[in-house]
């Protein structure tokens, strides 16, 4: 919708929508701001926008007195690990949906898009005891699956809108050249759906990242990751606020980054294909 | 191309997939369904035993029950309600030619990245907080007492919070749709003299609708499910003001130890999501690209 | 070698039978044209005798061995597509090279095979682009480049020039011809339009809803269609159909006069000039003709009837004869 428009309205939207935007991001700010505040100034009557006395003596004690770094490299190995084995089910499901579609095919992905609406508390005995049982409990490969099964409907969804635009044509020349399925899938599919890939894979380790529900229930300390953390964190704390922001600013931080790194192919991942 | 083999190989990609998929919902939800017939307390374990239907009829005749269904689905289409229509404006407003349109979409987009027990924390902590929260200080300032949200608007409270989580995956989605409306759509429309509310209600709305009903879609299977939220802030009170089935399942099972009277209401929950799901899948699942 | 064979072949797609049954010959060396109008089961045809589709029932040889159920790569053929089909994560040299290492040839013998082949279709200075940077025309190169490097049994185009325009389409056509001359490979080609098929084939097989109409060199179908179909398909513009009296004093239920065999001045025939095209070379005339219905002339040169002018017409040439059923007689 490229328009000719005034200077001046131009000068209107622009500062509306900013202030928009920036009243939708003022929370993430404020908390941002407030990590880096003592916690006298943190909690002052007015609130204060920028203080005096900046420090870094959250970060440091949030570091000193919880194990940081493993909660991060749990939360890492999870949501990554997570979300390649899903990857890794999903292709050849997508690929046979959106290239050898069948009548069911569509009821197929709508089934699978409803197990994901299946309220997780209403299973939370079963799941817990299970793993319990299997000893999954508090491991990561336990985590893993879970949240990869949580997100598989969404990664299966998301791919197979990606491979129905490739050309049907180039992977039957695929196969006229003498490509197998798997060299056909290696080669030719892989590599063309390469963005839509990449765009599911960064989708689904945000989701996974997030995720705190089932990292809550099934996990205790050796597996438990960054929403764990800052759900444990927050309860007993009481009123560090700076504290807690600072906890919170290291919770959400690598994903904030990558999420705004990557917002273009993700906005376009998150339609599932029904808005171009 | 479908060929024998080629449908056969199909088959075999797709399987895995069915597979775990299948066990992962079934497994769980025959166990549930189990222990919804059972006498089964964590208290007392030695008094187990087969109680019928009795913890669906405990579910069903708590007042609780029914005011965790409302409150549910008061979550629900509050969210979807404030998403929908906040979105659509605030998409109407950055589609215009603005200055800086990336950094826009960046500071937008935010909520979306920031986990629940994280966003809910926040709100509630340096924001609600009835003496250090901001909105506190500027009701003091004001020369008003500060608002008690949590305690006196406790929905309210969580469908604020929930509200702003979702709100940039509403706006961004409804932005591609405007971005894909063609320009020359809507000046036929000014030539042939329609208004600006006119141009809305006539071209832009209705190109909209592929796009709503996908936000409602996506929306909904993760609202229902909606946990973290009412877990951090108001732990489903005061009293059960902001109980929501999932919630009140979750204490069934965790404050009361009572893995009968939860997973009968598991059970329910589930029924309940299948029906939502089925008549949101029949009404708006044709718009999905499948 | 490339001696195709179909023998009762038969394509049913759940109820709906694309292809009823047909047996066809297509010999060694042969370039052979499908055409018929969209939907009659050419690029059906085609994609059975590739293996990208499944016969339902029926045997395809191919060279003295029957392929019915082997995969596309096992056949021997080299397909190229109205699309193309380029691999667009790879280079030109990439792209035509893929059937070879997917052959599981010697690095060695491949980069002198596509070395040869972009020598031939003049790509030798592309073959480090990418399919997306190159022209339309191009992109057909490196399709049939991909196709020859193969040195296949037979290649098979499905509507390969459809997606260009009309300039480089006769240039293509010609390029397709002539390397069909050097190689003297069997070639396959699916087209809907009757002009490519009249220059390229040795034979052509003329498709209508599945069944196979006629077979014949072109001029063959030109001066003896079998058919009414046949004769309204080949030749343009097409030949005037007329039925009624006219054609009952021919002894026929229809006869058919081609526009370029009725001559303008004089004659027994009168009408009034409708439309009139005149491009030079040719005068196209469309005239509402007393008692017959309108005809479409086709003369030679330039002529002056204009809009409205009564002219009078007569045929001069070869007039086709059929019975009710439409076969000629």
């Amino acid at each position: 919708m490229a328009r000719a428009v005034s200077r001046r309205h131009k000068v209107v939207v622009t500062l509306a929508a900013w202030s928009v935007a920036l009243i939708i991001f003022f929370p993430v700010l404020w908390m941002i701001l407030t990590s880096f505040k003592t916690e006298t100034s943190a909690v002052a009557s007015p609130p204060q926008l920028f203080t005096a006395d900046w420090t870094l003596e959250n970060y440091a004690e949030v570091w000193a007195r919880s194990d940081y770094p493993r909660f991060f490299g749990n939360s890492v190995v999870i949501s990554v690990g997570s979300t390649l084995l899903g990857l890794a089910i999903a292709i050849p499901a997508a690929w046979a949906m959106a290239f050898v579609p069948g009548k069911r095919t569509k009821d197929l992905l709508m089934w699978m898009l409803s197990t994901k609406m299946m309220p997780a508390v209403a299973v939370m005995i079963p799941v817990y005891l299970i793993f319990l049982r299997t000893g999954l409990i508090d491991t990561r490969i336990g985590l893993v699956i879970a949240l990869m099964l949580m997100n598989l409907p969404i990664i299966i969804w998301m791919l197979y809108t990606y491979f129905k635009e490739i050309p049907a044509e180039i992977l039957e020349a695929a196969r006229m050249d003498g490509a197998g399925l798997w060299g056909e899938i290696v080669h030719v599919l892989t590599p063309m759906a390469l963005p839509g890939i990449a765009s599911t894979m960064l989708l689904n380790i945000i989701l996974a990242w997030n995720e705190a529900f089932w990292t809550i229930v099934l996990t205790t300390t050796n597996a438990a990751p960054l929403s764990a953390f800052i759900a444990s964190f927050s309860a007993p704390q009481g009123l560090f606020y700076a504290k807690l922001s600072a906890a919170s600013a290291m919770a959400i931080l690598p994903i904030l980054i990558l999420g705004w790194f990557s917002q273009k192919q993700l906005v376009r991942g998150l339609t599932f294909g029904a808005v171009k | 191309m479908a060929t024998h083999s080629s449908r056969l190989a199909a088959r075999l990609m797709v399987a895995p997939s069915v597979v775990v998929l299948f066990i992962w919902m079934i497994v769980p939800l025959a166990m549930t369904i189990y222990y919804s017939f059972r006498l089964y307390r964590l208290i007392s374990p030695e008094r187990a035993g087969w109680t019928g239907f009795r913890n669906y009829a405990w579910f069903l005749n708590s007042p609780e029950f029914w005011q965790a269904i409302s409150n549910t689905l008061l979550l629900v289409g509050g969210v979807l309600v404030i998403t929908v229509i906040l979105g659509t404006l605030i998409a109407l407003l950055i589609d215009q030619p603005v200055w800086g349109q990336g950094p826009l979409r960046i500071l937008v987009i935010s909520p979306f990245f920031v986990m629940p027990p994280v966003a809910a924390s926040i709100w509630e902590n340096l924001f609600m907080h009835p003496q250090n929260g901001m909105f506190a200080s500027f009701a003091l300032g004001l020369g008003m007492k500060p608002i008690l949200f949590m305690e006196q608007y406790p929905m309210a409270s969580v469908i604020f919070i929930v509200a702003w989580e979702w709100l940039p995956f509403a706006t961004l989605i409804l932005l591609t749709a405007l971005q894909s409306l063609s320009s020359e759509q809507l000046e036929a429309a000014e030539m042939d003299g329609a208004t600006a509310l006119d141009r809305f209600r006539y071209i832009i709305l209705p190109h909209l609708t592929r796009a709503i009903t996908v936000v409602i879609l996506i929306q909904t299977i993760f609202l229902l499910g909606i946990f973290g939220e009412i877990f951090t802030t108001t732990q489903g009170g005061p009293g059960s003001a902001s109980t929501t089935l999932p919630y009140m399942i979750f204490k069934q099972a965790i404050a009361a130890k009572d893995i009968g009277r939860a997973a009968a209401g598991g059970i329910i929950a589930v029924i309940l999501a299948n029906i939502v799901a089925y008549f949101l899948m029949r009404g708006i699942g044709r718009h999905l690209d499948a | 070698m490339g001696k195709i064979q179909l023998t009762r072949v038969r394509k049913s797609f759940g109820e709906v039978a694309v292809i009823p049954g047909l047996d066809l010959t297509i010999e060694n060396g042969e370039f052979v044209v499908f055409v018929g109008p969209s939907g009659c089961g050419k690029s059906t045809l085609l994609r059975l005798i590739a293996g990208l589709e499944d016969t339902t029932s029926g045997v395809i040889d191919i060279d003295g061995q029957d392929a019915t159920n082997l995969p596309p790569a096992k056949r021997g053929l080299a397909m190229v597509f109205q699309s193309y089909a380029l691999y667009p994560h790879m280079t030109v040299r990439k792209n035509i090279a893929f059937p070879l290492k997917m052959a599981g040839m010697a690095q060695a013998e491949q980069d002198r095979r596509v070395e040869r082949a972009a020598k031939v279709l003049n790509l030798t200075d592309y073959l480090d682009r990418r399919p997306g940077q190159l022209s339309g025309g191009q992109r057909q190169r490196v399709a049939i480049g991909r196709a020859i490097v193969r040195e296949p049994a037979a290649f098979l185009f499905d509507e390969p020039l459809s997606n260009l325009d009309a300039a480089l389409r006769v240039g293509m056509r010609q390029e397709i011809s002539e390397l069909h001359q050097s190689l003297q490979t069997t070639m396959i080609y699916v087209t809907h339009d009757q002009v490519e098929a009249m220059t390229m084939a040795d034979k052509i097989v003329v498709l209508n809803a599945g069944r196979i109409e006629q077979v014949g060199a072109p001029l063959e179908l030109y001066n003896a269609p079998r058919n009414i179909f046949v004769a309204g398909f080949i030749g343009s513009p097409r030949m005037n159909l007329i039925e009624g009296a006219e054609a009952a004093r021919h002894g026929a239920h229809t006869i058919g006069i081609r526009p370029e065999h009725i001559s303008v001045g004089d004659g027994p025939w009168e009408g009034v000039v409708g439309l009139a095209e005149h491009l030079g070379s040719d005068s196209f005339l469309k005239v509402a003709v007393d008692g017959i219905g309108t005809l479409t002339v086709r003369a030679p040169g330039e002529v002056s009837a204009r809009h409205g002018d009564r002219i009078r017409l007569a045929w001069a040439g070869k007039l086709h004869r059929f019975d009710a059923e439409g076969l000629a007689l």
